[in-house]
C-alpha cells in the first residue's frame, strides 16, 4: 500500500511538471498556428490561411460581420473573431498569441503594454452619449451640468428643470473603455460618483429605461425609444456632429497588430478600411465611418483637424 | 522468497495472478489503471488550480507592490485612477453578507422542506417536492439573474424602496439558487437516520413533532449543518445572477436596500478589460485566491462536521 502511494505521488509530481512546461508550449504553438499562414500554404499575400482576432466585446459584432462578408468573398480565408475584452486583446496581441487585438482604448493608455511594438489600425469610430429615463424631462445639458450630475453635485432632476426625481447613476466598471472615453471627453477627467455598475450595454439600457431618474451612457448603436438621448451644449449626438468634431464623446475602435501586418492580416485590415465596409456595414452597425472624420485624436486626447 | 510466497498464497490470488501478463487484455489491470488515472486527474486538477491561483494571486503583493493590509481592510477601490488604491473590504463584506444572509434565509426553508419530505409525508411529499427541487437545480443561473432583473428589482423599487438594485435583491436571488442544494442534502441527512430512532421515540409515547424536534433534529444536526455550508459554498461562488441585480457599487452598503458588490462580480466585470500582469489584473487574481481560501475553509468545516456525524 505504501508503495502505491509513493508511486501515485511520483506520478502526480511528474504530470504536474509536464503540465507546467506544457502550458508554455501550448501558448507558443497557438501563436504559431495563428501566425497568419495556412498550415500547408506558406504563400503570403494569398487570401487563404487563417487570422485570429481577439479583444473588445463592443467591436466583436462589427469585426465579426466584416469577417463573414470577407470569407464569403474569399472562401479560402479563415478568420476567427473572439471577444474577451480590450485588455485581453491587447495582452494577447502583444504576446503574439493572436494576429489582431481589438481595443476601445489606445494601447498607450495601458501601462503594461509596450505600445511601441504595436501598430494601430483605426477601423471605425464609435460615438457615445448620456442617456436618461424618458420621464426625467431632460434632453439637453451643458458640460458643467453633466459633470455636476455625474460627480453627485446635483442629485435631483428638478434642479435642472426636469421632473422631481432622484438621479440614479448607471456606471461602467472602472477598467472599461467606454467609461474611460466618457470620463475623458464628457466629464473632462472628473471621476464619477458611485452608482450602479454594469458592464453590458444592453443591461445599462434596460436599467436606464426601467429606473426612474436614471442616467447612463451608451454607444449610438444602442439608442432606441426606451431611453432619451441627451445633447451636450445643444449639440445632438449624431454621426455627422461627431465627424465634424462638434460632438465630443467618441472613440476610435482600434485593431492592433504586432509589427506591420502581413498576408491575410493586412488584406483583412485593408478590407475593413475600404469604402465597401466603411460606407455600408459600419453605419449599419451604428458606428461612424473613420475615413470621413474631419478631426483626428491622438493617445493624449489632443484633437487636430484633418484636411 | 518466491517459493515461500507461493506456498502462503491463497488459491484465488494465485488464479488472478496467473492472468497478470503484460497485455492490454488484462481487465484487472486495465480497470485499476482507469480508476487510478481518474483519481490522479482529479487530484491534479485541484492541485494545479490551487498552485496557479496562489502564484497569480500573490503577484499583486510582490510584483505590483500592493499592501496586503490595505487590500483587506480598506474600502477605497480605484485601481484605474492616476493614484490607484486597492481596498477590497467592500467586496469581501459583500460576498460574506450575501453568503451568510442567504444561508440564514434558506436554512429554515430547506430543513423544513426536508422534514416534510422525509418525516411528514414521505410518499407524496417526495413525489411533488423532489421534481420541484430538481427543476430548481436545473435552471441556469443567468435565468435566475434575468428574472431578478425584470421581476424582483422593480418589485423592490416600487414596494420597498431604493433603486431596487440592492444587497437584498442579491440575497433573495442567491437564496433561491441554493435552496435546492440545502433541501436535498438535508433530506439525505434525515434519510440516513436509522428507523430505530423513530420507532423507539414513538414507542416511548412521543408525538411525531416531539420525535422530530427532540430526537431527529439533534441527531441529524451535523448533516444539516453540512447541507447549509455546502449551500454557502455555492452562494459565495455565484457571479452571473448576482451581478445582474446587486448594482455592483464599490462602496460599503449601509443598508439592505443599498447596492453592493461581491468579489465574484468585481472579477467578472473587470477581467476582460484589464491587461495581463497589470496591477489591476493581478488584484483580481488576488480576489480569486481569497475566494478559493474561503471555499477551502468551508470544505474543512464540512470535513470537521462529517467526522462528528453519528449516522
Amino acid at each position: 500500500m505504501k508503495k502505491q502511494w509513493l508511486l501515485m505521488f511520483v506520478v502526480v509530481v511528474m504530470v504536474m511538471a509536464v503540465a507546467a512546461c506544457g502550458g508554455e508550449e501550448e501558448a507558443e504553438t497557438s501563436a504559431e498556428e495563428s501566425g497568419g499562414n495556412g498550415e500547408n500554404d506558406p504563400a503570403v499575400g494569398n487570401e487563404s490561411g487563417s487570422v485570429t482576432i481577439a479583444g473588445s466585446s463592443a467591436m466583436q459584432p462589427l469585426v465579426g460581420a466584416a469577417a463573414e462578408i470577407y470569407q464569403e468573398e474569399e472562401p479560402e480565408a479563415n478568420i476567427q473573431v473572439q471577444a474577451g475584452g480590450s485588455g485581453a486583446g491587447l495582452s494577447q496581441v502583444a504576446a503574439e498569441q493572436v494576429d489582431i487585438g481589438n481595443s476601445d482604448l489606445f494601447a498607450e493608455e495601458e501601462d503594461e503594454i509596450d505600445a511601441g511594438e504595436l501598430v494601430d489600425h483605426r477601423v471605425a469610430v464609435v460615438g457615445m452619449a448620456p442617456v436618461v429615463h424618458p420621464d426625467a424631462g431632460v434632453d439637453d445639458l451643458t458640460s458643467e451640468e453633466l459633470i455636476d450630475v455625474w460627480t453627485g453635485e446635483i442629485t435631483n432632476w428638478s434642479e435642472l428643470g426636469g421632473a422631481d426625481e432622484e438621479i440614479t447613476l448607471v456606471n461602467r466598471p472602472q477598467s472599461s473603455g467606454t467609461r474611460t472615453t466618457f470620463v475623458n471627453h464628457a466629464l473632462h477627467g472628473e471621476e464619477p460618483a458611485e452608482g450602479i455598475t454594469e458592464d453590458s450595454s444592453n443591461t445599462v439600457r434596460q436599467i436606464v429605461s426601467e429606473t426612474e431618474g436614471a442616467i447612463g451612457y451608451l454607444a449610438f448603436s444602442y439608442f432606441d425609444d426606451s431611453i432619451t438621448k441627451v445633447s451636450i451644449d445643444g449639440v445632438e449626438p449624431t454621426a455627422e456632429n461627431v465627424q465634424t468634431g462638434e460632438y465630443p464623446i467618441w472613440a476610435y475602435q482600434h485593431s492592433y497588430t504586432h509589427g506591420e501586418p502581413q498576408g491575410l492580416t493586412k488584406e483583412f485590415l485593408d478590407f475593413m478600411l475600404s469604402d465597401e465596409i466603411q460606407e455600408t456595414l459600419v453605419p449599419e452597425q451604428g458606428y461612424i465611418n473613420v475615413n470621413q472624420m474631419e478631426v483626428e485624436r491622438d493617445a493624449e486626447g489632443e484633437e487636430t483637424s484633418v484636411e | 522468497m518466491i517459493p515461500i510466497m507461493q506456498t502462503t498464497e491463497k488459491a484465488s490470488e494465485r488464479l488472478i495472478r496467473k492472468n497478470k501478463k503484460l497485455s492490454l487484455k488484462n481487465p484487472e489491470r486495465n480497470g485499476k489503471v482507469i480508476v487510478y488515472s481518474a483519481a490522479f486527474v482529479t487530484i491534479l486538477a485541484t492541485l494545479a488550480v490551487t498552485i496557479f491561483l496562489t502564484q497569480q494571486g500573490l503577484q499583486s503583493f510582490y510584483m505590483s507592490g500592493i499592501n496586503p493590509l490595505e487590500f483587506l481592510t480598506s474600502t477605497n477601490w480605484n485601481p484605474s485612477g492616476s493614484n490607484p488604491s486597492y481596498g477590497a473590504l467592500a467586496f469581501i463584506f459583500g460576498s460574506l453578507s450575501v453568503t451568510v444572509l442567504s444561508a440564514l434565509i434558506v436554512a429554515p426553508f430547506g430543513i423544513g422542506a426536508a422534514i416534510f419530505m422525509t418525516e411528514i409525508a414521505p410518499s407524496w411529499g417526495k413525489k411533488i417536492l423532489q421534481p420541484v427541487i430538481e427543476i430548481l437545480v436545473g435552471i441556469p443561473s443567468v435565468v435566475y439573474g434575468y428574472l431578478g432583473l425584470t421581476v424582483l428589482v422593480p418589485f423592490i423599487r416600487d414596494h420597498i424602496g431604493g433603486s431596487g438594485y440592492s444587497l437584498m435583491a442579491g440575497v433573495i436571488v442567491v437564496s433561491l439558487m441554493i435552496l435546492p442544494t440545502v433541501t436535498t442534502l438535508s433530506a439525505d441527512a434525515f434519510n440516513r437516520l436509522p428507523n430505530g430512532l423513530r420507532s423507539s421515540s414513538l414507542a416511548l409515547g412521543a408525538t411525531r413533532w416531539q420525535t422530530v424536534r427532540r430526537v431527529l433534529l439533534p441527531t441529524a444536526m451535523p448533516g444539516l449543518l453540512t447541507a447549509i455550508i455546502l449551500g454557502m459554498a455555492r452562494a459565495i461562488g455565484e457571479a452571473l445572477a448576482i451581478q445582474m441585480v446587486i448594482g455592483n457599487t464599490t462602496i460599503l452598503p449601509s443598508s439592505l436596500l443599498d447596492p453592493a458588490a461581491t468579489m465574484t462580480t468585481i472579477i467578472t466585470l473587470n477581467m476582460g478589460h484589464t491587461t495581463f500582469n497589470s496591477a489591476e489584473n493581478n488584484v483580481l487574481w488576488t480576489l480569486g485566491l481569497l475566494l478559493l481560501i474561503l471555499s477551502y475553509g468551508l470544505v474543512m468545516l464540512v470535513r470537521f462536521l462529517a467526522a462528528r456525524r453519528k449516522f
